[in-house]
């Protein structure tokens, strides 16, 4: 690194070494932080593996592939769960990535002083609400919100789409998706507005004064120097929207079906989890469960991999390697 | 290293972590005295007694404990609920005095525990089909009915077998909505023990266990899930806990027992099954009893137990624990009903106290 | 319409969508804590903070153990969380452009991902477990491994976006680079990496799921690290599934109490943050 040599022509070579010395060891230190994580990681990995073994030999791949979920007659299939799992998630973030990017960019950019901290507030709030209380607000107030208002719209509206067919009972992928909307929201909104809150002075001024206007400004000289920044709020707030669970059992209906309306109760892998596990009876149960953690693990790995490819294309060009 | 803290993140790190430390110790001196004395100093040659499980018998558990403080300040009860079959886990692994289940270990978990676990019946409960349907009539069902409507083969609420049973109501020509627990519980295992004991098709098709594969339905979270579906959709038909039903006012149906008598769940209509049962009971109490035989007998109700080690190894705790069990089944039935739970017929708690005198603690003095 | 208006058309446009997703966000907030108030506000009260737990059937009664047991929960999965994922953090920005680092980058992302009852598992089978007993240590270490991802990432992207040109103004005076990173680097970053804790700690503070598991809770008083300890998220949920209407009152004014402590060590942490930042030139605020 460039700097490096001149801190090395500066500095005497006693103190340079010391110096040296100081940054080895907090290398070190860092990295065996970051090893710790994967340490972490590694160890939940490893023991998902080993307790989830007996239904990992019973079942095969047909755990993935079948849409048997029959704990009586020990059949567990995973794949209504892995549906209800990503469809509930896509919706959250449809919703919550324009959403949660135009708030952080109106606080930023647009919103007069005055208005910046209530709000800044407010959405922070949304993150410090216990997941339990969303749920219990999700089937008290927002399910019939939906039951008898948002569905019969999108459904007199929109009804020629497959999505938007039938009637909903409340509970459903719709509403799921609607929770995880607001719940992972803070986490696209706070960061981005943070992140655009670093975007140097002169980048806007410079814009300005080639004649962009507002929206120019920061769609071309704004967005773009804080987008690393702004996907990683986005994984953030997809981990969060896959992996959440006391929120989303209580809305999603906790059906293991597959079907394409939206208004159709579903059941997610996490939720399935949390339903089931305090009370899981059989050893090979208890498996399958773990299991579908397991399989949790892969999504994740899965919807984390596309989003990289999809960035790397959208993208297209240089400092790939970290987003 | 001044230096070092100069910087603000640290700073502003050290400085969240003190004010969590802080608060903590705050709210550590305020309560601890004036309150609640038997917390204050001589905690430490309190016995402690750890228990998890039922989220059935929760608030009796925390009543008994709050009750027991009083009676016998030397020991101190905690219970906690994390589901039944948590709790059977927790006593297979030995991290808790006592467990908790409103279904009984199977045959696996008692091997897997390598050492004799007691059933000890502490309290009882139903559950119940709640419904909502304009104007609220009151609706009798009879088993196999309930089973054919769970299995999706009665689907209005005006089928010719339902009318039948009720005449003079007026049945509308509706949708019956099932709404069923999603969780995993002990409610549902009671639930569909009896749609099994009543429906031969039941148990072929579907079968008895805490989850199910429901052939139709909405599947809610809790039964605080389950009541809220049903009460925001007209023509809902669900099942919650009597308690839960009695403290709601939900409404809710009378349910044919054997002896041909229409029952409406209550505290006295499953302690009479209770009784009713006593005498199919075996040894080691682990039994349903839905369906019991007996006038007046609710049918769908059943046990909830307190699982122990048969050989305490701890003299003190083994002792604080046969103390407390002993509490339970006798004074401590004084303070069900006003929670709406139903106590243990007497026949019953002849039976648990045979249970208790198994306790042997080192040195043999189980009462 | 010549160019020039058409493109201030799409800026007003634009900006007036970014307004209104304001409107759409706030409306159904308010609609929430206004629930929450409504159910929870008649509960709140002196003996909330004072009292411990009655039981079913006696009136009054309050959550002083579980308060006292989540803030320390939280100090201890805080005192991990913060630790590993800004250490973390500063790795993935400063040295982590290679293998090593994606590979810690992409299990971290995971790890966000699993459900906090897995987390849970995992804290009961390597602590409670060989310990054979629950614990607030192992409920602690759950919340902080909770904590660490979203720290991890934040820490990173914050540290990516201070300008090279502050670093290399450090380097060159002769300060050894961990020096810059924490004297400069850190501090430069430091309100975006507060952003990432809170919303952490906001996160951890919330979980019931990895508890049940790891701290269990408890009737009782409670600040040891080797018993079983009572925190606000178990307590709201037992009490939310109870079948009485005075617990479900009073488990609506323990989340109002769970939602001023999350707000109230944030506010605190950012006052003490903006106090202590110098460099507040070099952000547009």
């Amino acid at each position: 690194m460039a700097a490096d040599s001149i801190v090395k022509r500066l500095k005497a070579p006693g103190a340079l070494a010391r110096g040296r010395l100081a940054d080895r060891a907090f290398f070190i230190a860092t990295f065996i932080f970051a090893g710790l994580v994967l340490l972490i990681v590694a160890a939940i990995f490893i023991e998902l593996a080993v307790m989830s073994w007996p239904s990992l030999i019973k079942f095969g791949p047909r755990f993935i592939t079948s849409s048997d979920w029959d704990p009586v007659a020990g059949k567990f299939g995973a794949l209504p769960l892995i549906f209800g799992t990503v469809a509930s998630s896509v919706i959250a973030l449809l919703l919550a990535v324009p959403l949660g990017l135009g708030v952080a960019v109106f606080l930023s950019e647009v919103s007069p002083p005055w208005l910046k901290t209530p709000v800044g507030f407010l959405v922070e709030l949304l993150a410090g609400i216990p997941s339990v209380i969303y749920g219990l607000w999700g089937i008290f107030v927002l399910a019939p919100l939906v039951m008898n208002h948002l569905a019969p719209w999108l459904n007199h509206y929109f009804g020629w789409l497959p999505l938007f067919r039938g009637t909903s009972y409340g509970v459903g992928l719709l509403t799921a998706g609607l929770i995880l909307t607001l719940m992972v929201l803070p986490f696209i909104t706070s960061v981005s507005r943070e992140i655009l809150a670093t975007v140097p002075r002169d980048q806007r001024e410079a814009a300005l004064a080639l004649g962009m206007t507002r929206w120019e400004v920061i769609r071309h000289a704004v967005l773009p120097y804080g987008r690393v920044g702004i996907i990683g709020a986005v994984i953030l707030a997809l981990g969060r929207a896959l992996g959440e669970t006391m929120a989303v059992t209580m809305v999603i209906g906790n059906t293991p079906r597959i079907s394409a309306s939206l208004f159709n109760p579903a059941y997610s892998m996490a939720a399935v989890i949390a339903n089931e596990f305090t009370e899981a009876s059989s050893r090979l149960y208890v498996s399958a469960l773990i299991e579908v953690g397991l399989v949790l693990f892969g999504v994740t790995f899965l919807v984390n991999a596309a989003a990289r490819l999809l960035i790397w294309r959208v993208g297209g060009g240089q400092k790939r390697a970290r987003v | 290293m001044r230096r070092f803290f100069a910087s603000s993140i640290v700073k502003a790190v050290l400085a969240a972590s003190l004010i969590v430390a802080i608060a903590a110790g705050v709210s550590g001196c305020g309560p601890g005295k004036p309150v609640t004395p038997e917390t204050g100093g001589g905690a430490g040659n309190k016995v402690k007694l750890n228990g998890a499980g039922s989220t059935f018998v929760f608030p009796m558990m925390s009543k008994w404990s709050a009750l027991y403080d009083s009676v016998k300040p030397g020991a101190q009860v905690n219970y906690q609920s994390i589901g039944s079959g948590g709790g059977i886990r927790q006593v297979i692994a030995k991290t808790v005095d006592f467990g908790a289940t409103d279904g009984p270990m199977t045959d696996e978990q008692l091997q897997e525990a390598k050492k004799p676990v007691l059933h000890i019946p502490v309290v009882m409960g139903a559950v119940v089909p709640a419904y909502y349907l304009p104007g609220n009539p009151a609706i009798r069902f009879s088993g196999p009915m309930l089973a054919d409507i769970f299995l999706g083969k009665i689907t209005k609420w005006n089928d010719p077998a339902l009318a039948a049973l009720n005449p003079g109501v007026k049945l509308p020509d509706r949708q019956i909505v099932v709404v069923h627990r999603a969780d995993g519980s002990g409610t549902t295992y009671i639930w569909v023990d009896y749609l099994a004991k009543v429906s031969a098709e039941w148990k072929a098709k579907v079968g008895v266990a805490t989850s199910v594969n429901w052939p139709v339905g909405l599947g809610g979270k809790g039964n605080e899930g389950v009541a809220g579906q049903i009460k925001r959709t007209p023509g809902s038909l669900g099942y919650v806990e009597l308690v839960y039903a009695l403290q709601n006012k939900i409404t809710f149906g009378a349910v044919k027992n054997p002896a041909g008598q229409y029952i409406k769940g209550s505290a006295a209509s499953v302690s009479a099954a209770g009784a009713g049962a006593a005498n199919t009971i075996p040894a080691d109490l682990r039994v349903s009893i839905t369906n019991a035989p007996g006038k007046g007998a609710y049918p769908v109700s059943g046990f909830a137990w307190l699982l122990v080690y048969a050989g305490q190894e701890n003299q003190k705790r083994g002792q604080a624990l046969t103390d407390f069990l002993w509490w339970v089944i006798h004074d401590g039935q004084k303070a069900v009903k006003p929670l709406d739970y139903a106590r243990l017929p007497e026949q019953v708690v002849k039976l648990a106290e045979g249970k208790i005198k198994e306790i042997r603690v080192s040195k043999a003095n189980g009462r | 319409m010549n160019p020039y208006n058409r493109r201030r058309l799409v800026s007003r446009i634009m900006l007036g969508l970014c307004a209104a997703s304001v409107v759409v966000v706030v409306v159904p907030l308010l609609l929430i804590i206004g629930y929450l108030i409504y159910q929870g506000i008649s509960s709140v009260n002196l003996a909330l903070f004072t009292q411990m737990p009655k039981p079913v059937g006696e009136s009054g009664g309050g959550m002083a153990n579980a308060i006292a047991g989540s803030l320390l929960l939280l100090g201890l999965a805080s005192g991990f969380g913060m630790v590993v994922g800004v250490m973390t953090g500063i790795y993935l920005a400063e040295f982590g452009d290679n293998k090593f680092g994606f590979i810690v980058r992409f299990l971290s992302e995971t790890l966000n991902s699993t459900p906090s009852i897995i987390i849970g598992i995992f804290a009961y089978t390597i602590i409670v477990a060989p310990m054979r007993h629950f614990s607030a240590l192992a409920g602690g270490f759950a919340l902080g491994v909770i904590m660490v991802p979203i720290i991890a990432r934040t820490t990173e992207d914050m540290i990516r976006l201070v300008p090279t040109s502050l670093r290399e103004a450090s380097l060159a005076l002769g300060v050894n680079k961990w020096r810059t990173i924490f004297r400069v680097v850190l501090r430069t970053a430091s309100p975006g990496i507060l952003t990432g804790i809170m919303l952490a700690l906001a996160r951890a503070a919330g979980e019931t799921a990895p508890l049940l598991f790891t701290a269990l809770g408890s009737r009782f008083w409670s600040l040891s690290v080797s018993e079983p300890i009572s925190s606000l998220p178990v307590q709201i949920y037992t009490y939310a599934i109870s079948p009485y209407e005075d617990w479900h009152r009073q488990a609506w004014a323990g989340a109002l109490i769970l939602i001023g402590i999350v707000v109230l060590i944030g506010l605190a942490a950012r006052f003490l943050a903006a106090r202590s930042s110098l460099v507040r030139g070099a952000r547009r605020r």
